[in-house]
């Protein structure tokens, strides 16, 4: 190992290994440097300036961020120097930014303000800029409202779209003072290939990049008594919510959340966990199937490996960028979508009510899932399937409207007939989740044995490396799948579209073969989605993880076909997985989108 | 005061440079450290303003161990009041690539390009008419050397060097984070020396004629003459070759209209001297001379008493503004602020005491901002305002 | 096929398919085009396996990418310092007075555009202006008329 760096720090000398940057140094001492364009998630970029500390003996200060720690360096974070140009830096940002704080969706929870804040920022000295530039407002998606007048031009999000995504849908375009962030041409969000993801949100450190949110509607839904709300929730929400309502990162509070459904009015709180596990039926089967078409009937027609379908911005990201690859794809619609076509159609029919009064609504870790509600391929029960999509932060800013004290809630049930899930439908909200509740079900369907892992845990699987592989070989099937017998089921798992353009593009070289593959757009999976809380960090994300898989851990039922509502729904209304009545509802196909 | 340098006129950079064949074949078969050590001691600094030792650049990146070096001509001419290295290329163009040879010889490099600024499109076809020329050549001698042109777009932000190396990897032009330096870290990676036109063509110079004849040149810490691109009012606009070291006096003695208010030294991002101060300023490099010693890329701007230098301020800052690559928060919110702040202090609209709070800006920005572009606005900024105060608000 | 598609190609296979390839593609379409519509950035982004957004990023850093419609003739009136000092506002007049349109447009038969443009070098022979990439210095606006003029009688001569 290389021998360690010693530096001072506001006089406290500390020894870091080498290469380790300013700020990290001054972290590991406890002392805080104030960031903007930082981000653990991201490389450096260096630019907002904020972080700059002074170096003894050098005239210029340096961006903490990106100055890595030397030899003998002196380094003062706070000096007079450090102060006033700290203070003029936030000050020429306020300049530029449309401050207008008590109309800002992020009011509260913007990185800009805190500062402005932290450093006392009273006076506006500096000339107003924002009514000498002709900032836009991009409201078309239905996921993203993009507003240049919050800009600070950090380029997170550009660095989040490009590094984590690879999907560049925003970059950094003209120079000087007209510098700004666009999207090709300047086109709406709309209208280029953004996935709507929401990972920009997430990353943005104000108000530019918010979710377009459906609050107002969902409050006006509940209020109209003609209306019978049901509301479903996705498995990442429980783990995530929390954090927005005073608990640490990773806390679960599943049934908290159900009580404060209940009490914000919606007439069925039920979960999307049970359509979760519905998914691993009918993906399951379809997977089954596929591979005995390719291995018994050897049918060239086949298309192998089956790609999961749960995530829209993966999907919206297929559609650009590998649309000849579509076939691919399960054609299982998301847990989401098929908990919207059954709740207009088993559900209305159940409770016998008249589906055009249903108001279904979701609550997401997720962006992207505003605009699948809202696809046209998504009308299937004969109505809008899901009505509004919430995210995790939109349902606790209505648990706050609503004067709820989350925290002094009891624990609540789901309704029940699709609030019933196992810990496989848990698992959806994490990386590998989707995977690992497959194989469970697959792999007891074809040999009628547990999943050969302690506990049912797919270790393999599971964890925040990019891209996961695994392989189960099938060893004595039951009779109906002896054509299975020996076969080694190979499996991958990407999460962030930036690994997932890896898998795709391994499997275009020919460098991989492998059967089934689940993507998930978020790095994380759905824990780390672009609804959920904000701050994201890596670690942030590890502590979500952990709570899915402790939820998973402690449900009595962890086999998504072991679910009595599943049975039920099978028995009642729709026979069997791959019936005529599923492939109605519950499966679709996408259609190819230009790249460019 | 006055200085004890008189101006000397010096005739090395345009000499002629017929006998570049000859320089080329005896130099790169000398020891890279013997070269490298004759640089040294010439004591050549960088002739694009920054002015960092030749000798000290080219010994670093020689040190690298990289299969893959290259040797950079930074040929984007874009600080205003400069265009000495327009003409070396287009009089002298062999100096430079016989020092490009040279270097790559020194570093161990086999490419070298010359980044050409978009303005300079027309110089392109003689230019590439030499390169082939002396391409051809290096394979005569079993030389395995290749120059290119690499165009620019018009940014002035790709004079900086790591812009520069952005823009020639089909980026935006914008300054990288530094460390790491070019020695170790350049174009694609890779270890590179950039050196602007002017300081290859006195490489040349002192291959020819030995690091002395050089060194003898100019004053202590500034060595060696330098070209001045010399406009504004003047009766004599055109490039000099001078001596390093001269006062501002006795250059406006000679170059001045007779009304010289004041001359902006370096560029948009120098520094302006008023009159009452020409005679203790020196143009060179910072040393312990007596007096004012600015560094310069050799842009001489001169201003007679008809001009308004609140109306010079506000068409440098316009330039800084539209051409600050905008990455950094200082620089490019820095320079909004300063050309809408002196606008509004001369409509009335912010009274004179903003001047200050400007003036404290510009020194956040030379402080905070990325790149020397950022660093530099205060230099002409403060320069003026502190100087001609009451232009500013009247 | 759209011959600025096989402009694109034929650059590409010049030049090379790499990002560090990207600047002079967007030059040689300029060179032919005069600016780089929407359809060319993304042909170009088709071409080198870009993101056409970084394409559009990068081309708009540049002053002399144009991404708007221009003329036939380019003419970049250089507005720094000296030929600023130098009576550069006098020229800009007379080119707009003869042809009859304002610095940033496009004359109606599509064969001027005016602009103006940072630093060109020509400082001691200042007020300089570029058409296209032929340099003109010292100017006046007799001068100026007199080189506008052959430009157009060059063009009605269907040169």
């Amino acid at each position: 190992m290389a021998k360690k760096i010693k530096i001072t720090i506001n006089e406290l000398t500390v020894e870091v290994e080498p290469g380790t940057s300013i700020l990290e140094a001054a972290r590991e001492t406890g002392v805080i440097i104030p960031t903007l364009c930082y981000h653990k998630d991201l490389c450096v970029a260096g630019n907002c300036r904020v972080c700059v500390v002074e170096i003894v003996g050098q005239k210029r200060l340096s961006a903490a961020c990106a100055t890595p720690c030397d030899e003998g360096m002196d380094i003062l974070t706070n000096s007079f120097k450090v102060r006033n140009s700290r203070k003029h830096i936030i000050e020429l940002l306020l300049s530029e930014h449309n401050a207008d704080c008590t109309r800002c969706y992020k009011n509260g929870n913007c990185e800009l303000q805190k500062l402005a804040s932290d450093y006392k920022i009273m006076t506006q000295d500096f000339i107003r800029l924002v009514p000498l530039k002709n900032y836009t407002i991009d409201q078309f998606s239905p996921s993203i409202i993009k507003d240049d007048s919050k800009c600070i031009r950090c380029q997170r999000c550009v660095r989040t779209c490009e590094e984590l995504q690879g999907v560049n849908a925003l970059t950094v375009a003209y120079k000087g003072d007209r510098m700004k962030i666009a999207t090709f041409f300047e086109k709406p969000m709309n209208d280029v290939i953004c996935t709507n993801c929401g990972q920009c949100i997430n990353h943005c450190p104000t108000g530019a990049l918010v979710e377009k949110n459906y609050i107002e509607e969902v409050w006006d839904a509940i209020a109209d008594k003609n209306c019978h709300v049901i509301v479903q929730t996705a498995p990442a929400v429980r783990v995530g919510l929390g954090e927005e309502l005073g608990y640490e990162y990773g806390s679960r509070v599943t049934g908290k959340m159900v009580a404060a459904l209940k009490r914000l009015g919606f007439d069925a709180v039920m979960d999307t966990d049970f359509t979760a596990d519905l998914t691993i039926l009918e993906e399951g089967t379809e997977l089954l199937t596929r591979l005995k078409r390719a291995l018994v009937n050897h049918d060239p027609d086949v298309k192998l490996p089956m790609a999961t379908s749960c995530s829209p911005g993966w999907i919206k990201y297929i559609e650009h960028m590998y649309p000849e690859y579509l076939d691919h794809l399960s054609t299982c619609k998301s847990p989401q979508q098929m908990f919207g076509a059954l709740a207009k159609t088993y559900y209305a029919r159940a409770r016998n009510l008249d589906p055009e009064k249903i108001v279904s609504v979701s609550i997401m870790p997720c962006t992207a899932k505003k605009f699948e509600s809202n696809r046209p391929e998504m009308h299937d029960s004969g109505y809008r399937d899901v009505d509004y999509v919430l995210t995790t932060r939109e349902l606790a800013i209505m648990i706050k409207q609503a004067g709820i004290d989350f925290m002094k809630l009891g624990d609540m049930p789901f309704d029940r007939l699709m609030g019933e899930s196992t810990g496989a439908g848990v698992i959806f909200g994490a990386t590998g989740g989707v995977m690992e509740a497959a194989l469970r079900t697959a792999y007891e369907l074809v040999t009628g044995r547990n999943v050969p892992f302690e506990n049912l845990n797919i270790m393999p699987v599971r964890g925040m490396e990019g891209v996961k592989e695994a392989s189960i070989r099938i060893e004595n099937p039951l009779e109906q799948w002896a054509f299975l017998d020996g076969v080694e089921l190979k499996c991958a798992v990407a999460h962030g579209l930036i690994n997932a353009k890896k898998v795709m593009d391994s499997i275009l070289s020919g460098k991989s073969q492998y059967h089934f593959i689940e993507f998930m757009a978020c790095p994380g999976g759905c824990l780390g989605g672009g609804g959920q809380p904000i701050p994201t960090s890596p670690e942030i994300r590890r502590k979500r993880a952990e709570a899915i898989y402790a939820e998973d851990l402690g449900m009595p039922l962890r086999k998504s076909h072991q679910n009595p509502e599943i049975v039920k729904i099978y028995a009642d209304f729709l026979e069997k997985p791959m019936s005529e009545k599923s492939h109605h509802l519950l499966h679709t196909k996408y259609s190819p989108r230009e790249r460019f | 005061m006055s200085s004890n340098y008189q101006l000397k006129r010096v005739d090395f950079i345009f000499k002629d440079e017929k006998d570049w064949k000859e320089i080329l074949k005896n130099n790169i078969n000398r020891p890279p450290q013997e070269l490298i050590n004759e640089l040294i001691s010439s004591e050549l600094k960088g002739r694009g303003g920054a002015g960092f030792p030749t000798g000290l650049k080219w010994k670093l990146t020689a040190e690298v161990d990289d299969m893959t070096k290259y040797v950079i001509c930074n040929a984007d001419e874009g600080e205003p009041g400069t265009f000495k290295d327009r003409e070396i290329l287009s009089k002298v163009p062999f100096k430079v690539l016989t020092s490009m040879a040279v270097c790559g010889h020194v570093i161990g490099s086999k490419e070298g390009y010359i980044y050409l600024r978009g303005e300079y499109f027309f110089l392109q076809p003689e230019l590439n008419k030499a390169i082939c020329e002396f391409e051809q050549y290096c394979q005569e001698i079993n030389f395995d050397f290749r120059i290119r042109i690499f165009m620019g777009s018009g940014a002035y932000i790709c004079g900086e060097e790591t812009a520069l190396f952005e823009s020639m990897e089909g980026k935006r032009g914008e300054p990288r984070n530094k460390p790491p330096f070019p020695s170790n870290f350049g174009y694609m990676g890779k270890p590179t020396v950039i050196n602007n036109v002017e300081t290859l063509a006195h490489t040349y110079t002192i291959f020819e004629f030995g690091a002395k004849r050089f060194y003898d040149l100019g004053v202590q810490y500034s060595r060696g003459s330098k070209l001045f691109s010399v406009s504004g009012d003047t009766p004599k606009p055109g490039i000099y070759e001078l001596e390093l070291g001269m006062s501002l006096e006795d250059f406006v003695d000679e170059f001045g209209d007779g009304d010289t208010k004041a001359v902006q030294v370096g560029g948009a991002s120098g520094f302006l001297v008023p009159r009452k101060r020409f005679g203790e300023t020196t143009i060179g490099f910072q040393g312990k001379l007596t007096g004012i010693s600015l560094p310069t890329g050799g842009s001489m701007m001169l201003f007679n008493s008809s001009r308004s230098m609140y109306n010079v301020l506000d068409n440098y800052l316009e330039f800084f503004r539209e051409e600050s690559c905008g990455q950094c928060t200082p620089c490019r919110v820095g320079c909004q602020q300063l050309l809408n702040g002196i606008k509004a202090v001369k409509r009335g609209e912010k009274n004179a005491l903003y001047l200050d709070k400007l003036l404290r800006l510009t020194e956040t920005m030379q402080y905070t901002a990325k790149c020397g572009l950022g660093q530099s606005v205060a230099n002409s900024f403060s320069s003026i305002v502190e100087n001609f105060r009451e232009e500013m608000i009247y | 096929m759209y011959p600025v598609s096989e402009l694109i190609r034929n650059l590409a296979d010049q030049h090379g398919r790499n990002r560090h390839n990207l600047l002079p593609i967007l030059q040689g379409v300029v060179e032919q085009e005069k600016y780089l519509s929407e359809y060319s950035m993304i042909e170009i982004a088709r071409e080198l396996d870009l993101p056409a957004s970084e394409v559009y990023g990068t081309a708009t850093f540049y002053s002399f990418l144009e991404y708007k419609k221009m003329g036939k003739y380019i003419i970049r009136v250089c507005k720094t310092i000296t030929c600023s000092m130098k009576g550069k506002n006098q020229v800009v007049k007379a080119i707009e007075d003869m042809l009859k349109i304002s610095v940033g447009e496009t004359t109606p038969d599509g064969n001027f555009s005016l602009l103006q443009t940072n630093c060109l070098g020509l400082c001691h022979k200042a007020p300089a202006m570029l058409i296209n990439f032929d340099v003109y210095t010292d100017l006046t606006p007799e001068k100026v008329r007199e080189i506008l003029t052959n430009y157009i009688n060059k063009k009605g001569k269907g040169e």
